[in-house]
């Protein structure tokens, strides 16, 4: 009569579940792989976000323009380029045209002492842009025409660029999609899959414990979010997409950790109550995408409508993207990182209750 | 010999409307070769299921090998090996990492692993993946995954359906083998000329109800059939089941 040991079935039963697991080349491309992509598609075009230089035609001659000194000229690089044409009607009426297409942003003429500039109120942002270096420029012209020297002169100086970059959020919500998939998919599908080959009935016959079992399922699925959080971090910190780590960034690991419990346990539920591997494909799917949407994943929800807040304050991957972001690059501690963490804890077990009275041993 | 293996006393269990179990007694010498027949929906398995102490009898007691298998007793499960219906095998591991995975719950070295997949020639398939083994492997390798432990007291639920006459031989010679080891084995089966060749004794099941209980040959002759399988159309009769 032999009996093994807790720690001894522990250890092989991590081992029988890593090894499944990473064997399955689906689940390991959707876990790992998939988000990563999303990370460097999303990194690489929300990039260099924000206005770009503005396009202007110049119809014609217009002074302010042509007799803008070689200084100003050169500060208004990168900001200002201007295409020159010549002030016939045909040129005027193509230069509209390519303004209404939204190829070039303004056109600019001048008659006598009047500048005119026409734009294209589709994009705002570009139209306000544009008016606003053509009003500088005709001012400084003006100034100039008055021969005195200026009463006031502006200097400037950039302050520290203290808006969210895009890398800021796309790092922790991608990353927290990627931990979620892992941990409502890992432990739905194993649960159902076990139901329906019969392990679990074949591990209550061989002496262990339900906590050997419970332990190797909850240490694979921390250590497959610890090497997810590890994979994101490397990527997003290279310099081309520049996620600078602030002080406490370390505590995403066990905020991570905390999340991982509660995908765990959303994924007990669905395991739990649905029949077939299908069953609980499509379910996961149903909580899991909604939730990132309205998570904040891919986009921040700065601008998102009001119920949409208010849902996402259910979400705990809502949490744990904010959470994440605050100690990874705002410079923020302990104190953004407990509660969050206390809330994910609390939101596993009463999961894990709910899942323990819808738990079958057997498919019916 | 003195004791018996598996002492039944007055099973019942019930499903809803459907009585499963309707008061099974019946016992299991020490070292005997039991099968449990019976058409589908007879209650074989979940009067199976019950011995083992994978579900709880609404009335009535199992005793193994002088224990109560319910409520789940750790100190029997190692004295106890089970085939279940169907093989119950982990996702994507190999012939030889499955056995070895279970050898390790039972807290047996991986030698004697190894030995048993040599035993049931199994060897050459060790590196395997589950769903690539043919029925005939995946049924040798759950057998030899619930004789890993070298338990006293072996349960198979129906190890040889779905195989091919060649394979199904074969497998009768290795459950004779773990037999004459003086290991107890309780079979269920649907092939009466298997529980005709393999079974020392056998309880006819039909309604949640034990309906005769003896060795083959003494039940053939009492009824005046001419097989185990006229005994069991006349017992059971011939009425399509399920």
């Amino acid at each position: 009569m032999r009996t093994g040991t807790g720690i001894q079935s522990f250890r092989s039963l991590t081992k029988a579940m890593t090894l499944g697991l990473l064997r399955d080349r689906t689940a390991v491309f959707f876990m790992l792989i998939f988000p990563l992509m999303f990370l460097l598609l999303l990194g690489t075009l929300l990039k260099d976000a924000g206005v770009s230089e503005s396009k202007v035609i110049q119809v014609g001659d217009v002074a302010v323009l042509d007799e803008m000194p070689d200084k100003e000229r050169e500060q208004l690089r990168d900001v200002l380029r201007i295409e020159k044409t010549d002030g016939s009607a045909a040129a005027r009426a193509d230069a509209l045209e390519k303004v209404r297409k939204g190829d070039a942003d303004a056109a600019v003429t001048q008659t006598g002492g009047e500048v005119e500039l026409r734009f294209s109120a589709a994009d705002l942002v570009r139209a306000g842009n544009v008016q606003g270096i053509l009003e500088s420029i005709v001012q400084q012209a003006n100034q100039a025409a008055t021969g005195r020297p200026p009463a006031f002169t502006l200097s400037s100086g950039q302050v520290e660029d203290e808006s969210t970059k895009p890398i800021q959020f796309l790092t922790p919500g991608l990353l927290g999609w990627a931990v979620a998939m892992g941990a409502v998919f890992g432990t739905a599908l194993n649960l159902v899959n076990w139901r329906k080959k019969r392990i679990l009935r074949r591990l209550w016959l061989a002496p262990v414990n339900a906590g050997s079992v419970i332990g190797a399922r909850v240490g694979v699925n921390l250590a497959l979010a610890l090497a997810q959080t590890a994979i994101f971090l490397g990527v997003a910190t290279l310099p081309y997409f520049g996620l600078r780590l602030t002080g406490y960034w370390w505590l995403s690991f066990p905020l991570i950790l905390s999340g991982t419990l509660a995908f765990m346990s959303i994924g007990l539920v669905v395991g739990a109550w649905a029949k077939s591997e299908e069953a609980a494909n499509g379910m996961a799917q149903i909580v899991i995408l909604p939730m990132a949407f309205l998570s904040g994943a891919f986009f921040p929800l700065d601008s998102a409508p009001q119920w949409v807040r208010t849902v996402s304050e259910f979400l705990p991957l809502k949490h744990l993207a904010e959470a994440m972001q605050g100690v990874l690059s705002r410079g923020e501690g302990w104190s953004t990182a407990l509660p969050v963490m206390a809330g994910l804890l609390a939101f596993a077990a009463v999961l894990t209750l709910i899942a323990g009275r819808l738990f079958r041993w057997d498919e019916a | 010999m003195a004791t018996a293996a598996i002492t039944v006393e007055g099973l019942r269990k019930r499903y809803g409307d459907v009585q499963a179990v309707d008061g099974v007694s019946f016992e299991v010498k020490s070292g005997e070769f039991y099968g449990i027949l019976g058409p589908n929906g007879a209650g074989k398995t979940t009067t199976l299921e019950i011995i083992e102490g994978l579900r709880e009898p609404d009335e009535g007691t199992v005793t193994l090998l002088g224990e109560m298998s319910w409520p789940r007793n750790k100190a029997l499960l190692p004295r106890i090996g089970v085939q279940l219906q169907s093989s119950a095998f982990f996702e994507k591991l190999t012939a030889r990492e499955q056995i070895h995975t279970f050898a390790s719950l039972y807290g047996v070295p991986g030698e004697r692993a190894d030995a048993m997949l040599e035993k049931f020639g199994l060897t050459e398939k060790a590196g395997v993946r589950e769903d690539k083994l043919s029925g005939g492997q995946a049924q040798r390798l759950s057998i030899a995954c619930a004789l890993v432990h070298d338990p006293e007291l072996v349960f198979l639920d129906e190890p040889t359906t779905g195989l091919d006459p060649q394979a199904r031989r074969n497998l009768w010679d290795l459950l004779r083998d773990i037999n004459a080891d003086g290991r107890t084995v309780v079979l269920t089966t649907h092939y009466m000329d298997e529980a005709e060749t393999l079974c020392d004794r056998v309880a006819v099941m039909d309604h949640g109800r034990v309906l005769r209980v003896g060795p083959p040959s003494d039940l053939i002759s009492e009824l005046g059939a001419d097989s185990l399988e006229d005994v069991f159309l006349q017992l059971t009769g011939r009425e399509y089941r399920e």
